[in-house]
């Protein structure tokens, strides 16, 4: 809201406690975000195949770097964390897991299942 | 456009220590946020060691403690201290609650006290509610019927139906769970948040109210309702245990059901 008076607006997100609710919905955004700018790499990939052999050849180099790879990594990594919330909020708009302990199990399961299937894809890639 | 900084009148500067007495065994140090508007200054962070042998268990013992024997100015809003008014809900070790059913002992360091986050601050620890009692106020929180009650008696209830009240007719309006959502925080001119929202579904829900279509169209609207993403800040922070999050799917959910 925008602020008016003069008076002072309290601390907000310099005193509120970072937790399990907040921080995996912010990384929700994020890894969402991540991934709009992710999709770029792919569409630069797929122009490189119409490009020909070469601009190819210079693609998969430039991706298959281990720089590349890092990218590809965590890019891969925010794509199952996005999926696995994705699954979460499903539910949540159906009504269900709303009570607390529901709420902290799911968020557990979504951040071990996106770095269980990011590390299950990197084994078998 | 949310500002994740404080403005430059806001920023809370370190305060004064208000040293415990000698002799003191137990010692606890209160870290509260201060503010004054007669001296024109930023708000600071005053610190208070307290004896906590000489001090109720309470986290609003200590702050009453202080006000009482050690700088009376300290301004704070209570009144019944059994967690039912809803009045002394603040900012304790990073959460917010209420201070009268926050056992001092919950906290290993020290205990840091601000006002309900992103509010304006009246004094200390006493922030301006109006918005957020005006927000209140235009989801109509009382009951409108067409049909008038029996001449004999008032509008009944089946016990099925009263209690798809509990949980809900349980909420002090504390406003904790309001100002623990980021969504509220950046967006509180429009989105009206998870306590006014809690009690938006209280009257949807009640068998004998009539507007329950005129209360929906109020909320259909992109901020009122839906800036609320499920962070879950809410329903994590409620110290009455209540769930504003799951009260704001079932309104959601009638939306579409009603479509």
């Amino acid at each position: 809201m925008k602020h008016t008076s003069n008076r002072p607006l309290s601390p907000h997100l310099q005193v509120y406690k970072p937790q399990i609710t907040s921080v995996l919905s912010i990384l929700h955004r994020i890894t969402g975000v991540a991934l709009a700018v992710g999709t770029l790499l792919v569409a630069y990939w797929l122009a490189a195949i119409a490009g020909g052999v070469e601009t190819f050849a210079a693609a998969n180099a430039i991706l298959g770097s281990f720089l590349g790879k890092v990218v590809l990594f965590f890019w891969s990594w925010a794509l199952f964390y996005h999926l696995a919330n994705g699954v979460r909020h499903l539910l949540w708009d159906v009504g269900y897991g709303f009570d607390l302990p529901t709420v902290y199990l799911g968020g557990k399961i979504t951040v071990g299942a996106s770095f269980a299937l990011t590390i299950l894809l990197w084994l078998i890639a | 456009m949310a500002e994740f900084t404080l403005p430059a009148n806001s920023v809370v500067k370190t305060g004064k220590t208000w040293a415990a007495p000698a002799g003191a065994t137990r010692v606890k140090n209160f870290r509260i946020y201060r503010y004054d508007p007669d001296s024109g200054e930023n708000p600071r962070w005053d610190t208070y060691q307290i004896d906590l042998d000489q001090c109720g268990p309470m986290v609003l013992d200590a702050l009453l403690k202080i006000k009482n024997e050690i700088d009376p100015s300290l301004t704070f809003r209570r009144s019944c201290r059994e967690g039912i008014c809803g009045s002394c809900s603040m900012n304790i070790g990073g959460t917010n609650t209420l201070a009268c059913i926050k056992a001092i002992d919950a906290f290993d360091g020290d205990v840091q006290i601000s006002p309900l986050p992103h509010m304006e601050v009246v004094k200390d620890l006493v922030p301006d509610l109006t918005h957020f009692y005006a927000q209140y106020a235009s989801i109509k929180p009382w009951m409108q019927t067409q049909t008038p009650a029996p001449p004999d008696r008032e509008h009944l209830q089946s016990p099925e139906d009263r209690k798809k009240l509990d949980g809900l007719y349980e909420c002090i309006l504390c406003a904790s769970c309001s100002t623990s959502c980021p969504s509220y925080w950046w967006n509180s001119d429009r989105y009206l948040g998870p306590a006014v929202l809690l009690q938006a579904y209280r009257w949807v829900v009640d068998s004998r109210d009539e507007a329950t279509g005129d209360r929906l169209d109020n909320l259909e609207d992109p901020f009122r309702l839906y800036r609320c993403h499920t962070i879950m800040n809410c329903t994590n922070t409620c110290p009455k245990g209540l769930n504003p999050a799951k009260a704001i799917a079932e309104l959601k959910k009638k939306m579409i059901e009603r479509r």
